[in-house]
């Protein structure tokens, strides 16, 4: 069966691992959606989201080749359990006299935020999760999107679980 | 103490109890081979080729059951290495490859001689390093050597700028190693344990089908002991041979494509098969889905990822095949299969491994060389027909006896692997069992052997043609004969033999066949080839085509 996943990796915070992650997907012929990589409250151990589309058993079989690999700590497919997802977007969308009110009260509805602004342009900052941003995106894009940019998704199971 | 990066390289390699590198010197390794000038309790041989040096140190670990060392400078030494760091990953062996680079602040500049073989290198190794800090160079040593021999073995490239050689450090040697994401499981989960032991304890068709993990593991004794105790006949791959004695009455030889009869009817009848350290590779599966469909299926491995790759197995056990089979020989239950070892019986009788024919045949020289040398030889094959004859007609009794290139499948591999193994074994008899186009890859090395000294036998099963892919165009492709006969331009293998300073010999009658083996028996200071004029049309046989089944196997 195909489905979108949603993999944690915890790793050595160190040169080339990413690659090598990266590489295992590559190999299969796997698009990676979203990608998301920081430190974690460990400075040696990084912390990467992957989002996946794939059938359950390859990627079943990437995620033990990606235990595999020395620099990796920890694998998680977060298939089966309740998780915080976030995502963040900047979009810089054309604002004129006529539009500003309007897309004023669409982002003060979807509780994000005006970061920038000049003559001619509103850029605003939303997270939430994936169906939130597509929503503002898809109201915002009426006005005319000039230039935008997503994060990749970032998990935490919920509860006191830890990877 | 204080020294540089290129003396702790070789102090660390010491404290690994390394005693022979096969290398190739280069400008990015001008300070280790500095180094190398006076070193005398490590062995240097000098190969010809970059890609022998890699052969050999697979070979030699092959045979010896320690980690191969090989060395080769930056640039175009490195990417030489490849194909034989692939072929030591794909058979999961363990070597130490060692590569000269740049210096760090000349690295990423394109530079003369630079390429960025840590990337290339990453998906056919179990590891890399670059060491940009001389400091580091022990510690990564260390966790070389440690990740190459333990858990699943495999490759390990470090790869050593030139002013990382040449830096002066502090040497202390770690006595631990700390990898916090490499923990193999050795011990197998005993619950898992005891219940394989009841399911072959109910088995009525067991068959054991056991692979390069039993050699890995050293675990033929164990082996034996469980198959003889629950009276389970015993199939090994081309990887495993030897771990289970040829000669047993419990063999059945290799399985798959050039496998016996025996063997793939005796897994496709089976009602339990115990895999044990081996990957259900395509070549011995044939068409996944129809491959032993009446079996439930116990698959024992130390990697994880093996567990569900292409098989699901009724009941995995993850852990070190030694321990688990150990394990499992004391806890089954004495046991007999009279009807199913009758069933086995009827097919070894109704379909023997044999040839037809009396010319001068390729299988016929290899069964006077397992003759001549009493079984005892280290048998290495290049790869295509020779290396499936030599499968069929050398049978062994012990691991490590049978060196060939399984999963990569590497021509040119068996002459500087026939090298790495004479190194490792001076007590015996090595010999590469070779065709006339593998031999011709890495056809360069007889120079290593000769400078060496090292009496490695080459045997070529001369047809005058890429015997395996003219086979295949026979069979399947309506005998289009494409670019696979070489016959218009072969080398004069005896002049080219005396030419490298070996002994060259010619055999082109079957009556002349023994008297040749035991001349070149009789060599024991350089290397002797002979070169076979075997049959050309020859097949091997049984074959069940690629993606097949049993039922389309071809047995004549």
């Amino acid at each position: 069966m195909t489905m979108k996943h949603t993999i944690s990796v915890l790793v050595n915070n160190r040169p080339g691992v990413l690659a090598r992650a990266a590489g295992l997907f590559a190999r299969r012929g796997f698009n990676i959606d979203s990608l998301a990589v920081s430190t974690t409250n460990d400075p040696d151990t990084s912390r990467m989201t992957i989002v996946v589309d794939g059938p359950d058993q390859v990627l079943e079989q990437i995620s033990k080749q990606l235990y595999k690999l020395m620099d990796v700590i920890k694998v998680l497919d977060h298939q089966d359990e309740p998780v915080v997802t976030r995502e963040l977007a900047l979009v810089k969308v054309r604002a004129d006299a006529n539009s500003r009110a309007e897309i004023m009260q669409t982002v003060s509805i979807f509780r994000a935020n005006i970061v920038d602004i000049s003559e001619t342009t509103f850029t605003v900052e939303v997270t939430g999760g994936a169906e939130k941003i597509d929503a503002l995106i898809n109201l915002l894009s009426k006005h005319g999107i000039k230039e935008m940019m997503r994060t990749g998704r970032i998990v935490l199971s919920r509860g006191p679980r830890t990877a | 103490m204080q020294m540089t990066g290129a003396e702790a390289l070789l102090e660390a390699m010491r404290r690994e109890g390394v005693e022979v590198i096969f290398g190739y010197p280069g400008g990015a390794l001008l300070p280790v081979y500095d180094v190398l000038y006076d070193t005398t309790d490590i062995r240097h041989i000098l190969v010809r080729h970059e890609q022998g040096a890699a052969h050999a140190a697979d070979g030699y670990a092959r045979a010896s059951g320690k980690v191969g060392v090989c060395m080769a400078t930056s640039g175009p030494g490195g990417t030489n290495l490849v194909t034989g760091i692939a072929t030591a990953y794909m058979d999961s062996i363990p070597i130490v490859a060692i590569t000269g680079q740049v210096p760090t602040f000349a690295v990423g500049k394109d530079a003369f001689q630079e390429a960025d073989i840590t990337g290339i290198t990453m998906p056919i190794t179990k590891h890399n390093y670059l060491i940009t800090d001389a400091n580091e160079l022990p510690r990564i040593v260390k966790e070389a050597f440690h990740i190459a021999r333990t858990g699943r073995p495999g490759p390990v490239l470090i790869d050593l700028p030139r002013d990382v050689q040449q830096a002066s450090i502090e040497f202390e040697y770690p006595e631990k190693v700390q990898l916090r994401g490499y923990r193999p499981v050795t011990t197998g989960h005993a619950r898992m344990i005891e219940r394989a032991a009841e399911m072959i304890d109910a088995a009525e068709r067991p068959v054991i089908y056991g692979g390069g993990g039993i050699t890995a593991s050293d675990a033929q004794a164990e082996l034996v002991a469980l198959a003889e105790r629950a009276d389970i006949p015993v199939t090994m791959t081309l990887m495993g041979k030897g771990g289970f004695p040829d000669d047993h009455e419990l063999s059945l030889g290799m399985p798959g494509m050039h496998g016996t009869a025996y063997a793939n009817y005796a897994l496709h009848e089976a009602d339990l098969i115990i895999a044990l350290g081996t990957r259900f590779d395509d070549r011995v599966t044939g068409k996944l889905d129809m491959f032993a469909r009446r079996a439930k299926v116990i698959h024992v491995d130390v990697d994880p990822a093996e567990i569900g790759k292409n098989v699901r197995p009724a009941l995995p056990i993850v852990g070190d095949v030694k321990q688990v089979v150990g394990e499992l020989a004391k806890r089954v239950k004495e046991n007999r299969h009279p009807k199913w070892r009758e069933r086995i019986a009827e097919w070894k009788r109704q379909y023997p491994l044999t040839w037809k024919g009396d010319g001068l045949k390729p299988q016929f020289v290899i069964q006077e060389i397992w003759k001549a040398t009493e079984g005892r030889a280290v048998i290495v094959t290049e790869v295509g027909q020779n290396q499936m004859w030599a499968a069929q007609f050398y049978p062994c009794r012990e691991t490590r006896q049978f060196l060939s290139s399984g999963g990569l499948g590497t021509m040119g591999y068996g002459l500087p692997a026939a090298i790495g193994a004479q190194v490792a074994r001076p007590d015996r008899s090595v010999w590469d069992i070779a065709g006339d186009g593998s031999i011709q890859m890495n056809i360069q090395e007889l120079a290593s052997a000769v400078a060496a000294k090292l009496p490695v036998k080459v045997a070529i099963l001369n047809n005058g043609y890429l015997g395996m892919v003219r086979q295949w165009q026979t069979l399947f492709f309506q005998d289009r004969i494409s670019h696979t006969d070489i016959s218009d331009v072969t080398p004069d293998f005896v002049k080219l033999a005396e030419a490298y300073g070996a002994v060259g010999l010619r055999v082109t009658e079957k009556s002349e066949v023994t008297r040749a083996i035991e001349r070149a028996m009789e060599i024991d200071d350089r290397p002797c080839m002979i070169d076979f004029h075997v049959a050309r049309d020859e097949n091997v046989m049984p074959m069940v085509p690629a993606g097949g089944t049993v039922d389309d196997m071809l047995v004549e």
